[in-house]
């Protein structure tokens, strides 16, 4: 190990460790508990607003339909955000690679196959998302390390390509009748889980594990923070922002994935507004738009509060009027307040 | 009757006492140094001279009379320009405009008459007596040239006082000369300068009058013909510094490092050097000479382009940072704020980033009780003052700071340590510190390559120093041989 005297450390104590990881955590808590005050006064003015409706099965089993899809380009966009970039084309990546799984189940499959027949093809159709949402990925990332253009106008550069591809393929048409399996199992629930809310869960364990608990996790927040310094300190910054945009690309593919299932068809323009959605949760999640730092429970609560927000204005019967009006003035509110307390930590250093 | 005159000046920030009963005087056309470590309270005094902080306590007296309130705009009506240390010019926009700008604003115009702005700029470059093109690209001048120009701004406004924030920290030895000769013409023309610096050498070339603070507190004001280096180094840091030189003990037949003939394309060419373990050789040159080229060269940051280099006797291929931590080859580079830093960061994971690949499993996963160890480890082992590991870095002096880069290269078990400019900007406690820190280092067998500018650091730190001019090396001495003398022959003699 490495230490000036060349001796091995010395363990340390179980006390120490348990003040040293309090300390650790106090700082940066701030925001996070911020953010959950702010979801739960959200979450309780809903409540009281319409307290049948909003607290019902129903409406939770509703809304855990809808959030995983906008959660999971929330996250694809947080880890290019980390990096100091942007990802635009995580909806061309989904598009994309929903009309790929979907022509594999679709257009690939017999007319009379058998349920182990098209489990078979479905998976094939998942395996080929994945893999097309990881070149895609890459594609960005190449763009954007070895040629050296920005990220910003490599994504939107890559988010009309991957549309326009998607559109050839379909020459426009969305690709509808998917296997009855591949929507029941997307529709589904496990006991009282829908996949949908299970897959989120999933991309969250998967993104928080690369975020904390990875060697590239802290790769790729040192070199969002100082990209010259993480050169200098031999990180490899290529290899790292090619594992972001590739994780990116492959964590769209899911999303379309999810939303093939929604929908049971696959269309080439569907959803363009996620992007900037996936933007402004990824902002009022903590995410810092300079790059360096991002946590996965801000983008958890962020989405959460959302979603409960726009629930709630539907079971008002006002949802589709007051919707964007509401996730803006949240989203505005929720700077303000960092941008506020930012401030007032830096008074009281200086 | 003086120029200003503080006297029993106290300021506090959230508790912090910045200045604690604090008095300085400063007559008409004197040059006066303001000397202290960092953190001494050096720049909340200015700041209060400039009407930017307003003092909880202490009195104010300008041309004799006493001011209560002091605004900035007030400031610059009575004539008192401070000069930062970023000179807080705007690089986009030219000569002239850089200068003439404020002037234009303060008249409150809506059109911009671009004649009668180059007209002022002129003139106001002239009162320096330099020359430099009006409509270049502020951008695109030197650093000394750009201090230059912030002088000349300041100058537009009547000024009688101008402070000078640390105003040689970028400037080369000669620029530095230059720039003493303006303050002296300045100062005949019955201008008063406020010279604020920690760096002993010019201290004492330059100023009449010398106050000196720590800690917040007036230690003394002295004029300077009653102060030597070692009484200035004892009321700045409280106490006294021995100067030694460092020998190696013993020498090791293979070198650590050795280059031959190694070039890089337009920076440097056919250096041949060795560094062997126990060794610290000293590097220096003038900016633009090749020194920090040949050290990135060597660090892998930019392929050599001709040469060999060795590595405990084995011809190396060095093109990646990643090679040349393989090699155990670090660097503590230049610019600690943009390339060895990540200020925002923890100082934990500043500390551990370099070994980050060490520190974890098979599968990437972070080993997090060996990253506490070693952030502990490293913590102590360089005395870093710090509260908390997780506090980002750059809630740390400038001192601790460069602390964390060396911790950071330290974790790597490097062979071979490469420093550029160790302790620029640190304190001189801290210096000593880190100085002390190189030394038991190299007596263990790390060899040391130290580029500086500051020559006692050289001198006494280092066993023998490389003289780099216009890419080639020129000359080389033992540390104890080293003079200013030499330095100024090898400079002028050599082509």
């Amino acid at each position: 190990m490495t230490n000036p005297n060349g001796n091995s450390p010395e363990p340390i104590t179980p006390i120490s460790r348990s003040s040293f990881s309090l300390q650790r955590y106090l700082p940066q808590d701030a925001s996070i508990t911020r953010l959950f005050i702010i979801m739960l006064v959200v979450f309780v003015l809903m409540a009281g607003i319409s307290p049948n409706t909003f607290l019902s099965l129903d409406s939770f089993t509703s809304m855990s339909f809808q959030f995983p899809v906008f959660g999971i380009f929330a996250f694809a966009m947080m880890l290019s955000m980390i990096s100091g970039g942007i990802d635009l084309s995580i909806v061309g990546i989904a598009n994309l690679t929903s009309i790929i799984a979907a022509s594999v189940m679709v257009r690939m499959l017999p007319a009379e196959a058998s349920a182990s027949e098209s489990l078979l093809y479905i998976l094939l159709g998942v395996a080929a998302a994945l893999m097309v949402g990881l070149v895609c990925g890459l594609f960005n990332g190449f763009a954007i390390t070895k040629i050296g253009i920005p990220p910003i106008l490599v994504t939107l550069g890559t988010m009309q390509l991957f549309m326009g591809i998607a559109i050839i393929v379909t020459k426009g048409q969305a690709i509808v009748g998917l296997p009855e399996l591949y929507t029941k199992i997307g529709n589904g629930s496990l006991w009282i889980f829908p996949v949908p809310l299970l897959m989120f869960c999933l991309c969250i364990l998967g993104t928080y594990v690369l975020l904390n608990k990875q060697s590239y996790g802290m790769k790729l927040q040192m070199l969002g923070a100082n990209p010259t310094a993480s050169f200098f300190s031999g990180v490899n910054n290529t290899r790292v922002l090619l594992t972001t945009y590739a994780i990116s690309g492959v964590l769209a593919a899911i999303a379309g994935l999810v939303i093939v299932a929604q929908t049971n068809s696959a269309k080439a323009d569907y959803g363009t507004s996620y992007i900037l959605q996936a933007i402004l949760v990824a902002v009022m999640g903590g995410v810092d738009p300079r790059g360096g730092f991002g946590k996965v429970a801000g983008i958890v609560m962020a989405v959460l509060t959302l979603q409960f927000l726009s629930s709630g204005l539907n079971a008002l019967h006002v949802g589709n009027f007051f919707k964007d009006f509401m996730w803006g003035i949240v989203l505005l509110l929720v700077m303000v307040i960092n941008e506020w307390s930012n401030r007032r930590k830096v008074r009281s250093i200086s | 009757m003086s120029l200003i005159q503080l006297s029993g000046i106290s300021k506090s920030f959230a508790g912090v006492q910045a200045l604690k009963d604090v008095s300085i005087e400063l007559d008409y056309g004197e040059i006066h140094c303001l000397a202290g470590e960092n953190g001494c309270g050096k720049s909340t005094l200015i700041k209060v001279m400039s009407g930017v902080h307003a003092p909880d306590h202490g009195e104010m007296r300008i041309h004799g009379q006493k001011r209560k309130l002091l605004t900035p705009i007030d400031a610059i009506n009575e004539g008192i320009q401070v000069i930062y240390q970023d000179f807080s010019i705007f690089p986009n926009l030219t000569v002239a405009e850089n200068i003439a700008l404020n002037t234009e604003l303060a008249q409150n115009r809506k059109l911009v008459n671009w004649r009668k702005m180059k007209q002022m700029a002129k003139q106001a470059l002239e009162k320096v007596n330099i020359q430099l093109d009006l409509d270049a690209k502020v951008e695109t001048l030197s650093v000394a040239d750009k201090q230059l120009i912030a002088i000349s701004r300041a100058l537009m406004h009547k000024a009688k006082l101008i402070i000078m924030d640390e105003p040689t920290t970028a400037l080369t030895q000669k620029e530095v000369s230059s720039l003493f000769s303006i303050i002296n013409g300045l100062k005949r023309e019955g201008m008063t300068i406020l010279f604020v610096s920690h760096k002993l050498e010019e201290v004492f070339e330059i100023s009449e009058r010398i106050t000196i603070l720590r800690n917040g507190k007036n230690v003394v004001s002295e004029r300077v013909q009653q102060l030597d280096r070692d009484k200035l180094v004892f009321y700045m840091t409280g106490r006294k510094i021995e100067e030694s030189y460092y020998e190696i003990k013993k020498d090791a037949s293979i070198p650590i490092l050795q280059t031959e003939d190694l070039g890089l394309q337009g920076c440097f060419e056919h250096i041949s050097l060795q560094v062997k373990a126990g060794e610290i050789v000293g590097l220096t040159g003038l900016l633009g000479s090749g020194r920090t080229e040949l050290a990135e060269s060597l660090f892998g940051l930019r392929s050599a382009t001709s040469g060999k280099i060795f590595i405990e006797g084995k011809e190396q291929q060095i093109h990646s940072v990643q090679d040349a931590i393989a090699q155990r080859i670090a660097y503590v580079p230049e610019d600690r704020l943009t390339e060895g830093l990540f200020l925002e960061q923890s100082i934990e994971r500043n500390m551990v980033i370099s070994v980050v690949d060490q520190l974890s499993s098979r599968l990437n996963m972070l080993n997090q009780t060996k990253v506490k160890s070693t952030v502990q480890d490293w913590i102590k082992s360089l005395g870093i003052v710090a509260h908390s590991p997780a506090l980002p870095v750059k809630t740390l002096s400038g001192g601790n700071q460069q602390r964390v880069v060396l911790a950071k290269w330290l974790a790597t078990r490097p062979r071979l340590l490469i420093l550029n400019g160790p302790t620029v900007g640190v304190d001189i406690g801290s210096k000593e510190d880190i100085h002390q820190v190189i030394r038991a280092l190299a007596q263990e067998g790390m060899g040391v390559l130290m580029i500086s500018d500051d020559f006692p650091e050289l001198k006494h730190n280092c066993n023998r120093i490389l003289v780099m001019k216009n890419g080639r090396l020129v000359g080389e001495m033992a540390g104890k041989e080293w003079s200013q003398e030499e330095w100024t022959r090898l400079q002028e003699t050599t082509s």
